[in-house]
């Protein structure tokens, strides 16, 4: 069993309005799956039902090979986007309240606080309340509870909103442990640049209609457009540009770099290679910035939600 | 996992350690029993003030029925006129003059009595001359024709009708009294609590959305379990907060009793002098008598009984349905436009209390309201110290249990649904869409 988490076939509707049509997604164990779409496709609806808030119209959810029960709630820990805690408890009793909703017992959960909460320096927050908090800090204490009953699977709804740079990284190095110590990542977000920092496999939901799924590394070779960034030293870029031309695709390119370079994107023909451009290249000019353009997350995204 | 006795426990300590909720346990008692001090206090200065009300009686007539009391000092003046007699009493600054004039005949007289004074009188005092002179009066013209007060007044006959059920019960007026203050009293009370405390369980709901708690903790525990906890945890902060009221009560009332020697039970004393009058014909002894023997009479167990399974009953289900309304609106703004379904109910229970059990308890209104699971709490507590067949509280009950079953399934199914939709303000409509999501 490779999968931890697999949702077969998902549909919910909400009287008219479809939510989820038919959606499957597949999550590899200890990986870090980002679930991705524009506003309103159905991300939220589709971590719900994992979750067990809304039930599903048709369809099932496997964990770790069982259809999901009443008791994998301890097994999930999860991080919704609209977020808060009570603003007039404690911190500490907020954080074993919470603790013991997910089944730990209270000396074990106030041990892994006191752990969690000196890794993260807050212990000295333990006696304040929330609303004496940030919303930064409240949100560090949110990721702590979440995590604390050290669940397999950890779903994460833009988990680095609210934080500045310094405390997202440091929120992210932690999920970057967690998965190496073994838990399972569903993680949703709008910024790709996370998307492509953390995650390995994808899957893209529009209009509730999963319409792309996969390893990240396959889904960009899929996109790619086999097109070459070049930088090109000359002293005359008009004939230069019209003599590649001849041969290949170009456009204007536009990369940063040190030199007042020729910058062309050259699109390969079928059957060259990578190095037969490069000796084309070399014959004509001085060849400076040479680099394959692998498209981004949000290329992908954008590209994939146009046509659909 | 049953998290249930978790969520009753936070959601009790948050309340009963909540600041406003402290001090309003412990403020409230001292505001009322402050209240009430001032109030008797203030009316025993009024009373102790003893006012002096000259008598100017040119017909000879009554002079003789005006004997001074404790409150009311009266004057008799002789051989004035009754210009004089006016200067006479403003200049003494006395409260009034009452002046009865010279006639013919007693009628005459009767047309022309008049009261004198600085400001309009006390409706007290007027009633209480009123009575008088017309007694008097009344005895005098039966007089005139001939008739000899003393037979009349030992022949007229008092009446108390005893009341007896086909089963042997005995009853009494008084009996009637006692068992319209227990029930009013039952039913009052789960009113009160229904309103303060429901209302409490809708704020905490909103406060669960606003802050946006909600989905983590819904991701722990099934809403249901979430929303009976925090209606049992926000009960047992009002009991708590009841009994401490009670106490509380209780004690400074001794105290404050004690210390400025305030009676607070006689505090409507000018009132006294008339109960006085009418309670002369019976006697003060045996009303007090049959006061306590009519306590003893009231069905108790059945009472206690019924009282706690309505109680709870009644209150459960109007709690359920205030909990489905925190969880379908965003702010307590919103509320209003489903507070009033939940209100009218709970009023016409309690009119329909007032006017119809105390006319007639057993009457088609009242026996059909108290099987009515919105109002039964209440009109059934009422009905019962007079009586009701067991077999109509137990149809009732059972009818109460199947609706509270109800309303908390439904309940639940909006707040399910509720707690997780922000931004707009449901309509009626919608709600009865969430019910099939």
């Amino acid at each position: 069993m490779n999968n931890l988490l697999v949702a077969n076939s998902v549909s919910k509707n909400f009287g008219k309005f479809t939510a989820l049509n038919n959606v499957s997604i597949e999550v590899p164990k200890g990986s870090i799956f980002g679930l991705l779409g524009p506003n309103g496709a159905g991300k939220t609806t589709l971590i719900r039902v994992i979750n067990q808030i809304t039930m599903p119209d048709s369809g099932s959810v496997m964990l770790d090979g069982q259809p999901l029960q009443s008791h994998h709630i301890r097994d999930i820990g999860y991080l919704p986007e609209e977020r808060g805690l009570y603003k007039s408890m404690k911190v500490g009793e907020q954080a074993l309240y919470l603790a013991q909703l997910k089944g730990l017992s209270k000396s074990e959960a106030k041990k892994r606080l006191k752990y969690w909460f000196d890794k993260l320096e807050i212990g000295d927050w333990w006696n304040k309340k929330i609303q004496e908090l940030s919303k930064g800090m409240a949100q560090k204490i949110q990721f702590v509870v979440t995590v604390l009953h050290q669940p397999k699977l950890l779903i994460f709804d833009e988990p680095f909103s609210g934080f500045d740079p310094i405390n997202a990284n440091l929120i992210k190095d932690e999920i970057l442990q967690l998965r190496d110590e073994g838990a399972t990542v569903i993680f949703s977000t709008h910024r790709m640049e996370s998307v492509e920092e953390l995650c390995d496999h994808i899957a893209l939901i529009h209009e509730s209609n999963k319409i792309l799924d996969g390893k990240l590394q396959d889904i960009k070779r899929e996109f790619k457009t086999n097109t070459f960034e070049v930088g090109l030293v000359t002293n005359n870029e008009v004939d230069l540009t019209n003599l590649i031309k001849e041969k290949f695709d170009v456009s204007k390119a536009d990369f940063k770099s040190l030199n007042d370079d020729l910058k062309l994107n050259i699109k390969l023909n079928d059957n060259d290679t990578s190095n037969d451009l490069l000796r084309f290249l070399t014959s004509k000019a001085e060849v400076n910035h040479f680099n394959e353009l692998v498209p981004t997350a949000s290329d992908i995204f954008i590209q994939t939600v146009k046509n659909s | 996992m049953n998290h249930l006795p978790l969520i009753i426990k936070r959601e009790y300590l948050t309340k009963v350690r909540n600041k406003s909720f402290i001090i309003m346990t412990i403020l409230s008692p001292i505001i009322m029993i402050a209240l009430i001090a001032v109030v008797a206090y203030l009316s025993q200065l009024n009373n102790s003030k003893q006012r002096t009300i000259s008598i100017l009686d040119e017909s000879g007539m009554v002079e003789s029925i005006f004997k001074s009391t404790e409150n009311t000092n009266y004057v008799i003046l002789n051989d004035v006129s009754i210009d004089d007699a006016k200067k006479q009493v403003e200049e003494k600054e006395q409260y009034g003059l009452l002046h009865i004039s010279k006639g013919e005949s007693i009628d005459d007289v009767l047309d022309d009595i008049k009261f004198y004074s600085k400001d309009t009188p006390s409706i007290t005092l007027m009633e209480g001359l009123e009575s008088k002179l017309e007694r008097k009066f009344t005895d005098l013209k039966l007089q005139e024709q001939g008739v000899d007060i003393d037979k009349l007044k030992s022949s007229e006959a008092r009446i108390s009708i005893a009341q007896e059920s086909f089963l042997g019960e005995k009853s009494s007026k008084i009996d009637n009294v006692v068992k319209l203050i227990f029930g009013g009293f039952a039913g009052y009370m789960l009113f009160m609590f229904i309103i303060i405390y429901g209302n409490m369980i809708m704020r905490s709901v909103i406060e669960e959305k606003t802050s946006r708690i909600i989905e983590v903790i819904i991701s722990s525990v099934k809403p249901v379990q979430l929303m009976l906890g925090k209606i049992i945890g926000t009960s047992l902060a009002g009991i708590t907060q009841f009994i401490i009221w009670i106490i509380l009560g209780g004690v400074l009332m001794m105290v404050v009793s004690a210390i400025f020697g305030i009676n607070m039970t006689e505090m409507q004393a000018p009132q006294q002098e008339l109960m006085q009058q009418t309670m002369e014909t019976q006697g003060a002894d045996m009303k007090i008598q049959s006061l306590i023997s009519s306590i003893y009479n009231l069905p108790l167990t059945n009472l206690v009984i019924m009282f706690l399974l309505f109680f709870i009953g009644g209150y459960l289900l109007y709690s359920s349905l205030y909990a489905a309304i925190g969880a379908a609106v965003d702010n307590e703004t919103d509320t209003q436009q489903f507070m009033l379904p939940i209100l009218m109910p709970l009023i016409l229970a309690v009119y329909v209390g007032i006017f119809t059990v105390i006319e007639d308890p057993h009457g088609t209104v009242s026996t059909v309201f108290s099987f009515i699971p919105l109002t039964s709490p209440v009109v059934m507590l009422m009905r019962i110290p007079f009586g009701v067949p067991i077999w109509q509280q137990v149809v009732s009950v059972l009818i109460l249990i199947g609706t509270f079953m109800f309303t908390v399934w439904f309940a639940a199914k909006i707040y399910r649904v509720g707690i997780l939709m922000y931004g707009k303000k449901p309509s009626y409509k919608e709600l009865y869409k969430w019910l099939k999501y």
